[in-house]
């Protein structure tokens, strides 16, 4: 090759290095972060969207049947006027989705997005896209709907700020079968001792005690959670987040340690690896395990007579106490659901009404056509309430204390650590120390 | 024609259409990657440039160490396996089978077709103990055996992928390595065997090694693919438990796309390009002295 030759290829090629350098060092966030926060909830005087678009994750179905359900009734109008568009992605490529759509300023009006991302000083918080939903809806007049105790889960989950429509409010406790206790001569546990001693007494009598599912690894790990409030206090989460505390210290470990044993001692569902959420549902509604931790949304498979074989054997109970814990059975693990954002920017008139709309029905509806519970007023009462579904509600409305769960304060990385590896935990391929490093590592980490 | 295609500025000007979509879709992408491994954001945040911080991660991160582990021994079963099955079956339809093997050839074929996610899935249920036991543990029950939980660890994760993945692709290698063995002349192997040769020495001395460049060529093209291991995997079991089965290039997904560390990403996915050119780059060395030697 010729020296000229020689010289134009590689001023070609340092052409070709040089433009995708200088295009990364300026490609900037949708709106560069310069209007960061959510601060200001004002709709805009104008509406830019042009329908009110909501993406969920697939398998949520019960927000898109009540988005469609108020469309033809109690929100015709506004949805005349803001017609509205579900769109559905799983869950494992709502990240990857809401990232892609954010670097292009298109976001939908409603959006599912992980608690890290919306939360103040999340990425999407700080490129400008997330809405202060209490401050939109004090303009609007109608912030008296959400009920005191989802304002105070988002509280804390959102150490202040509130970029969630808290359209679901759970509480999070042992669902038992009342009839296999009962055959088995086994009273509700109400401390971890005597849950560990039923368990024992059902796996010797080749009932299985606990269901979980290892694909969907949290409903394991939240089990670790419910320990560690019983045994450390309501703080015990929040103490990780604020730096006072490490996932490796030695009272962190025996939590995650004490769900090992009960794993390696059977008391989980053979297999629970390879069992996904609905099979676990599925276990309990069949009468094929005893107990389960779960949330209130469970209530909505119990009430569906398609999937309940087991009928009003299915019961509530608190997560038990433990003996000598600075916590109580009394502090009760809430959330509200799946965050649902807003945007910021498509905040106007027309959106405006829809959410008025929302939050002033969807708590009746909600309750009405799939017993289940919202974070907003219930305004129109709803008679005839399966027992179960009043039992839940009493214990929400009664709750003094509310804690949080286990990953609820957790990055996105520590987050699907807790989950993916909850599995190899309870079946002991992964020890505690090393679960707990793992994920202290993660919080660490920038 | 020969004057059209003697002239240089002619050949420029019918190869720059393709030249420049092959530059913006392949060149240019693959420069851009390499730059933003200098960097750390996310398309929301927009990107700061950090110097070698992400490279140095490489050695410091242990789930790129065992992710990197995990896809050189996924990469060595998995290609000894393509090559020896691919090549058995390529024997078996020259030698046994000849004129009758297109049958049993498309058989093998088949579940090179399949969907890789359908048979990812088809394979979940064949190997599951719960909620109900799959057929690989209603048959060791046959025999005796307590159904084993094939998803609970890499160790047996990892028997499930290298079955699962060598059944759906030996029989594009067995194509592939048949289409070099009926170059071979007839006359060579009508001489060998005249003059002896037969069976395993036939094929040692004589098919062997005229068969060597589409055997070189089909090992590269198997670590290569092996080395980028994606979608088999992810709709398996994801990559569990845990990190337990996860690969380099799941791995450099998930820190992308999940884990919004776009700059770590890439440069994981320099990683792989670096694994996939040095072993590329070393047989092809290796096959240059043994066709010298020749």
């Amino acid at each position: 090759m010729s020296r000229s030759n020689r010289s134009r290829t590689l001023a070609a090629l340092t052409a070709v290095c040089a433009v995708p350098m200088l295009v990364a060092a300026c490609s900037g966030g949708s709106s560069g972060g310069a209007s960061g926060g959510s601060t200001g909830g004002a709709p805009a005087a104008v509406d830019k969207a042009k329908e009110f678009s909501v993406l969920l994750t697939t398998e949520n179905s019960q927000t898109p049947a009540m988005f469609k359900s108020l469309a033809a009734g109690a929100c015709k109008a506004e949805n005349d006027a803001l017609p509205l568009k579900i769109d559905q992605t799983p869950s494992a490529n709502m990240q990857q989705k809401i990232q892609l759509l954010a670097g292009q300023n298109a976001l939908p009006v409603m959006f599912a997005a992980g608690t890290s991302l919306i939360a103040p000083g999340g990425d999407l918080d700080k490129a400008g896209q997330v809405l202060n939903i209490k401050d939109a809806l004090t303009q609007l007049g109608v912030y008296d709907q959400v009920t005191p105790s989802a304002a105070g889960v988002v509280d804390k989950l959102y150490s202040g700020g509130f970029p969630t429509v808290p359209l679901q409010s759970n509480i999070e406790g042992l669902f038992y079968n009342k009839k296999i206790l009962a055959d088995h001569g086994i009273p509700v546990p109400t401390t971890v001792a005597e849950l560990t001693a039923a368990a024992d007494k059902l796996k010797a009598a080749g009932v299985t005690p606990f269901t979980a599912s290892g694909k969907t690894g949290w409903t394991i790990s939240r089990w670790i959670g419910a320990l560690l409030f019983r045994s450390l206090g309501p703080n015990a989460m929040s103490d990780i987040k604020a730096g006072k505390a490490k996932l490796t210290d030695p009272q962190y470990v025996a939590a995650a340690q004490q769900l090992q044993d009960m794993g390696k001692a059977g008391y989980f569902s053979n297999g629970v690896t390879n069992i996904d959420y609905d099979t676990e549902f599925s276990q309990m509604l069949n009468g094929q395990a005893a107990m389960m931790y779960m949330g209130s949304w469970f209530l909505a498979q119990v009430n569906d007579p398609k999937l309940n074989k087991v009928g009003d054997a299915i019961a509530f109970a608190k997560f038990p106490g433990v003996n000598g814990g600075k916590g109580t059975i009394e502090e009760t693990p809430a959330n509200v659901g799946s965050p649902n954002a807003m945007s910021k920017p498509l905040f106007g008139p027309k959106v405006g009404a829809w959410l008025t709309c929302i939050v002033k029905n969807y708590g009746s509806a909600s309750l009405k056509e799939q017993g289940s519970f919202s974070g907003l007023k219930v305004n129109t009462p709803v008679p005839n309430l399966p027992p179960l579904t009043t039992q839940v509600q009493d214990v929400i409305t009664g709750t003094k204390t509310s804690v949080l769960w286990f990953e609820a304060l957790f990055n996105q990385k520590a987050t699907t650590d807790a989950s993916n590896n909850a599995a190899p935990l309870l079946t002991g391929n992964m020890s505690a120390q090393d679960y707990m490093a793992k994920l202290q590592a993660d919080l660490d980490s920038k | 024609m020969n004057y059209v295609l003697g002239n240089k500025k002619a050949i420029a000007v019918f190869l720059a259409p393709a030249l420049l979509v092959y530059l913006a879709v392949m060149v240019i992408p693959v420069v851009w990657s390499f730059v933003y491994g200098f960097y750390q954001g996310n398309p929301i945040l927009g990107f700061e440039f950090t110097g070698f911080d992400n490279f140095t991660k490489l050695f410091t991160d242990d789930t790129t160490r065992t992710a990197t582990v995990f896809t050189l021994q996924y990469a060595a079963v998995i290609t000894i396996g393509q090559i020896i099955l691919g090549y058995s079956f390529a024997l078996l339809y020259v030698f046994v089978l000849r004129k009758s093997s297109t049958f049993v050839r498309t058989m093998v074929f088949f579940p090179v077709v399949l969907p890789t996610v359908a048979v990812s899935l088809l394979f979940a249920r064949m190997f599951q103990v719960a909620p109900q036991v799959g057929p690989v543990n209603a048959l060791l029950g046959l025999f005796g055996i307590a159904p084993i939980d094939w998803f609970d660890s890499g160790a047996h994760a990892f028997v499930v992928i290298v079955v699962m993945d060598l059944w759906r692709t030996m029989g594009f290698y067995a194509v592939l390595l048949y289409a070099g063995l009926i170059e071979v002349p007839e006359e060579i192997i009508e001489s060998a065997r005249l003059d002896g040769a037969s069976g395993f020495r036939l094929v040692r001395h004589i098919v062997l090694p005229l068969s060597l460049p589409v055997l070189l060529s089909s090992i590269i093209f198997s670590l290569n693919s092996a080395f980028k291991v994606f979608d088999s995997i992810l709709a398996l079991n994801n990559g569990g438990p845990g990190t337990a089965t996860t690969p380099l290039n799941l791995y450099m997904f998930q820190t992308s796309f999940i884990y919004s560390d776009y700059g770590y990403g890439s440069t994981l996915a320099m990683l792989i390009t670096v694994l996939c050119l040095s072993v590329t780059l070393l047989i092809f060395r290796s096959s240059r002295r043994d066709l010298t030697k020749a």
